[in-house]
């Protein structure tokens, strides 16, 4: 019996785990194979509606879901949390117990790291996980008025766009508190543009002129004075912040840098194409775990768990693997609580973003509720 | 070689903003006076990283065209 094992519980190891389920019913069925998918948490939390629960527009009644309910039957769930990769010996050992693997899927993701700014954590909020959208939600809620900053303070982040999204959500916001006037909004990012590409920052850059919101680019923050509500970059600049809404620094799992298998950022050496781990013929990374130019975005983990999950079947039937990842990725863009746009794109095609429009804007708050179906490979 | 480093950032095969933010990376961790070179496969870095090296307040060392590749040397100045 082949063991194929899947860390992770999010995006890129659920999907996986279901199209592999999916390929290989009959070998599921006459037990030549195992799947199981090692989740630290029994939970799954949709990322993405994060950008939602600090405005109360959802619920984290939404955008959480028990892992067993999301999982082909067949799958064999362990909640436990990985420790270590045993790569000679092809062996995950977990805090309770071992999994011997013919095929890995290392899909650990990524974690904010705000212990790397000093002073962040006791000076800033931040939304990308749910303990600090909670507090984001209460704080956004009570706020009476003055300057918002929304800083980005490292790259690679999750969700490329989100920055972004906040900041045209924090204006309709406070318009519709009728407050607009009283609360300053301003963006930072790290490079000499608002985003990375240049066709998206062009339409953000007009877009916030539109909206009055303020940019500063080449900003990187390098401490927080929680006391006194100032942020020092490395330019030699100080901004002063009545709320700080931070896009933390990002670091990969604990497990792959301490299995000596992650790149000095702690990311997983990955081949852009095949989705192998490098120097590795039977080892696969998904999703934010691994090292490649692309968004760290759930599109992406989708679009990578079907490559994988298609290779590794082929091969477990005698077939030739031949699926390939070519950059694939497609994100909304939410320019409003009204509006959105879209892109899409690959490692050859520049993103082209349409005029924002309601319609898309619903065809995002749709895909919110949507999203279970594609946990379940169904989507 | 013209523009000899303390420390070389390899960042060959990384797409913008990967090598300027690997210099940003490696800036902070060290003195003032120490002379860095990112090795970049990436045209715009021979654009965007001078460009920031201005801004941060820190000395442009040179561009160099290698054999494809460029060589951005810095020295960090405060």
């Amino acid at each position: 019996m082949k063991n194929i094992v899947v860390i992770g519980g999010g995006v890129g190891g659920t999907l996986t785990a279901n199209y592999l389920a999916s390929k290989l019913k009959p070998e599921l069925r006459e037990r030549k194979i195992k799947i199981t998918l090692i989740s630290a948490t029994d939970k799954q939390l949709y990322e993405p509606g994060l950008l939602y629960l600090i405005f109360n527009k959802m619920e984290e009644s939404e955008i959480i879901r028990e892992i067993k309910y999301l999982l082909d039957p067949d799958i064999n769930l362990v909640v436990d949390t990985a420790t270590r990769v045993d790569t000679s010996n092809q062996v995950v050992e977990t805090e309770k117990g071992s999994y011997p693997y013919d095929y890995l899927v290392i899909a650990t993701g990524s974690k904010v790291a705000p212990e790397e700014i000093p002073g962040l954590k006791e000076g800033g909020h931040w939304f990308y996980n749910l303990e600090g959208a909670r507090k984001l939600r209460d704080a956004l809620a009570k706020f009476k008025g003055g300057k918002i900053v929304v800083g980005v303070m490292g790259v690679p982040h999750k969700c490329p766009v989100a920055p972004i999204e906040v900041s045209f959500m924090l204006h309709d916001f406070f318009k519709h508190l009728q407050m607009r006037d009283q609360v300053e909004i301003l963006y930072t990012y790290p490079i000499n543009k608002v985003f990375l590409m240049d066709s998206v920052a062009e339409l953000v850059a007009d877009l916030f002129d539109q909206k009055g919101i303020e940019y500063k680019t080449f900003f990187n923050p390098i401490e927080v004075d929680a006391k006194n509500k100032k942020i020092m970059t490395l330019e030699g600049e100080e901004e002063q912040y009545d709320l700080l809404i931070a896009i933390p620094p990002h670091k990969g799992s604990d497990l792959v840098i301490n299995s000596g298998l992650a790149d000095k950022g702690g990311w997983v050496p990955t081949d852009r194409f095949t989705l192998k781990v490098e120097g590795y013929d039977n080892v696969y990374a998904v999703g934010d775990a691994t090292n490649l130019p692309v968004s760290k975005a759930g599109s992406v983990a989708h679009f990578e768990a079907e490559v994988i999950a298609e290779n590794i079947a082929a091969e477990i039937k005698g077939l030739p693997p031949t699926a390939r990842y070519y950059g694939k990725t497609m994100c909304f863009i939410e320019t409003g609580f009204d509006e959105a746009t879209y892109i899409w794109f690959d490692y050859e095609t520049p993103p082209k973003p349409v005029m924002p429009s309601r319609f898309i804007h619903w065809t995002k708050i749709a895909y919110n509720r949507l999203y279970w179906l594609t946990a379940r490979g169904i989507l | 070689m013209q523009g000899e480093a303390d420390r070389v950032i390899d960042a060959r095969g990384s797409y913008c903003p990967g090598p300027l933010m690997e210099l940003i990376k490696a800036i902070k961790e060290e003195d003032v006076g120490t002379v860095l070179a990112v090795l970049s496969s990436d045209a715009s870095s021979a654009k965007d990283i001078p460009e920031w090296v201005k801004k941060a307040g820190h000395e442009l060392v040179g561009v160099f065209e290698e054999d494809g590749y460029w060589r951005i040397v810095i020295r960090k100045s405060r």
